[in-house]
């Protein structure tokens, strides 16, 4: 088990100064989820203009692997639509599963060790669970195209 | 007491993780099993396996025997009067779920009270809850003090004659906390109410009394005292579990049976619709003897001693924040590591070959009043020594260490 596989540099950066943390006011669409075995906790803000997301922010609680994810999310989903969100965190379920996967934001990449440490994969996506439900709850469609209503653990 | 004795009948304990020998300190979330437990269970498939109280033949008459032998083991280790006075559950959450349902409700109306405190497991919470919103009756809380005990003081300010059940744990399963149940059963019967106890935690630990504490229900998980995990059970007063109705029904718990209504075994009978986990009885008695062998009062001391050491080593390390009282506790100790998320630490010490618990540990109000939205716990049992204290105690170094490197 290497311990460096999952907390490595560019994690403990965002988790020591995570990015896009806080409230908005004018914010579209707001989402509170938690990971009901462990307490971890995420509340998410999304401001969508024509179906671009143009603000995201975040708050909550949680150990290093969650909030580094939110913070990288929050950055990468800055001026996607909702449709490209929802293929980021698509590709985000598979990078758990072990695939390969390039992110344009590569940060993210940096979160594929946590896919040897299985206890820790539902503290990695529970802010990609929020985003897709804040997608649903915008656009059902958009959601449904992707068949990613579902949370991925 | 020889621990080394004691481990060398633990097969699980004697393997590495990640390189390391295994430290196990998570007995309160589940025990391991001795051999003697694995081997009942292996023995009971292997040569008396039927099912119960229906066959004629031979196999099901030593089932049920085996069956009804582990009720009177269980009304001894707790000293029950008579073995009537035993259900057999799925374990601590089903058992206090039946006197939720059946008793409770049966028996609240609205303007009543029920009293629990904040430490309480969800699965002695929820079932208040969902009987208060079914009644009509209030829940009401114990409040806790600054170092999460109760007091009796207050425990007299609560209960009120409209109180017609208090539950409580016997054992904190996150502060470590012993409550003192024969007094709060004494205040709760002068207030004409009922007591129910959480036992998850105190029946593997301590030597426990239900006459002497005069308790009217006691629920227990047989997981954490080094039974299978499936089977538990509940201890109520003969006259209270005569007076509840049934919250199963089907097989095993009818008398006769009509096409439009039936009648239902006596207690504790009535309550095992369906057949039971029989191997999971078998299992437990076997626990039973072996506890009984080294003896409840010996594993009580045992278990305090290491908390005692444990709690003097964790005091010594900086930046570490200890939940609960210091003294009179449990064999656990709840804590956090600054900066250090619970998730995090778990993981570190997991790499060491250290097993403790990260979470909310099912109390979440208990979570919100020490302002903490997880923890870490630490938990001891019998084949536990103070080199796995030590263990732990490097662990938790390297942990600093390293996410001091790894965030520096
Ligand atoms: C204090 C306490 N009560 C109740 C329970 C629930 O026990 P079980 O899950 O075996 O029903 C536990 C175990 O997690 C516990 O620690």
């Amino acid at each position: 088990m290497q311990l460096d596989d999952l907390y490595r540099r560019v994690i403990m950066d965002h988790y020591k100064k995570p990015h896009n943390q806080g409230q908005m006011e004018d914010g579209s669409v707001s989402v509170d989820l938690n990971n009901p075995t462990c307490g971890d906790r995420i509340s998410l803000q999304l401001r969508v203009v024509e179906n671009v997301v143009t603000n995201a922010k975040f708050s909550g609680e949680g150990c290093s692997i969650s909030m580094s994810s939110a913070s990288m999310m929050t950055d990468a989903i800055k001026g996607k639509s909702l449709q490209e969100a929802l293929a980021l965190a698509d590709g985000f379920s598979r990078l758990m599963r072990g695939e390969a996967v390039e992110f344009e934001y590569e940060d993210i990449e940096a979160l594929s060790g946590v896919n040897k440490f299985p206890a820790r994969i539902k503290c990695a996506t529970l802010a990609w669970n929020a985003l897709k439900k804040s997608v649903l709850q915008l656009n059902p469609e958009a959601a449904s195209s992707y068949g990613s209503g579902s949370n991925d653990n | 007491m020889n621990i080394a004795e004691i481990r060398a009948q633990f097969p699980i304990l004697h393997q590495e993780i990640n390189g390391h020998p295994l430290v196990y300190l998570d007995s309160a979330a589940t025990s391991q099993k001795p051999r003697a437990v694995i081997e009942a269970v292996k023995k009971y498939y292997e040569w008396d396996n039927a099912n119960v109280h229906r066959g004629v033949h031979t196999l099901g008459a030593r089932a049920t025997e085996a069956y009804e032998q582990a009720r009177i083991k269980v009304a001894q280790f707790i000293n029950a009067k008579s073995e009537n006075e035993i259900v057999f559950t799925r374990g601590t959450t089903t058992a206090i779920n039946l006197v939720a349902s059946s008793y409770a409700r049966a028996n609240l109306k609205p303007g009543d009270e029920i009293v629990i405190t904040p430490m309480e497991h969800h699965s002695n919470l929820i079932p208040w809850q969902m009987a208060a919103q079914a009644t009509g009756a209030v829940l009401k809380y114990i409040p806790l003090q600054p170092d999460g005990t109760i007091s009796l003081a207050d425990v007299e300010a609560t209960i009120t004659p409209a109180t017609k059940m208090i539950s409580i744990t016997y054992i904190s399963n996150v502060l470590g906390v012993i409550n003192p149940i024969k007094e709060i059963a004494a205040i709760a019967h002068r207030n004409g109410a009922k007591i129910c106890v959480d036992g998850a935690q105190s029946t593997p630990h301590i030597p426990v009394d239900v006459q002497a504490l005069n308790v009217d229900f006691y629920a227990l998980s047989g997981h954490k005292m080094c039974a299978p995990t499936g089977i538990g059970a509940l201890y109520g007063k003969k006259a209270l579990l005569e007076s509840m109705e049934p919250i199963e029904f089907g097989g095993e718990m009818i008398d006769f049976v009509e096409l439009q209504s039936s009648t239902f075994k006596e207690a504790p009978w009535k309550f095992e619709g369906g057949t039971p986990i029989i191997s999971g009885a078998v299992g437990l008695a076997a626990a039973i003897d072996f506890l009984n062998e080294i003896g409840m009062e010996n594993i009580a001391k045992h278990d305090r001693q290491l908390s005692n050491y444990a709690m003097d080593r964790l005091s010594e390390v900086d930046d570490v924040i200890i939940y609960g009282p210091r003294n009179d506790r449990g064999g656990l100790i709840t804590f956090n590591l600054s900066d250090v998320h619970p998730h995090d630490l778990s993981t570190v010490l997991d790499a060491e070959g250290v097993a403790i618990r990260a979470g909310h540990h099912c109390c979440q109000p208990l979570m919100r009043w020490l302002k903490a939205s997880a923890t870490a716990r630490a938990s001891f049992y019998l084949y536990n020594t103070e080199a796995d204290v030590d263990a732990f105690i490097r662990a938790l170094h390297t942990a600093k260490e390293y996410f001091g490197h790894a965030v520096g």
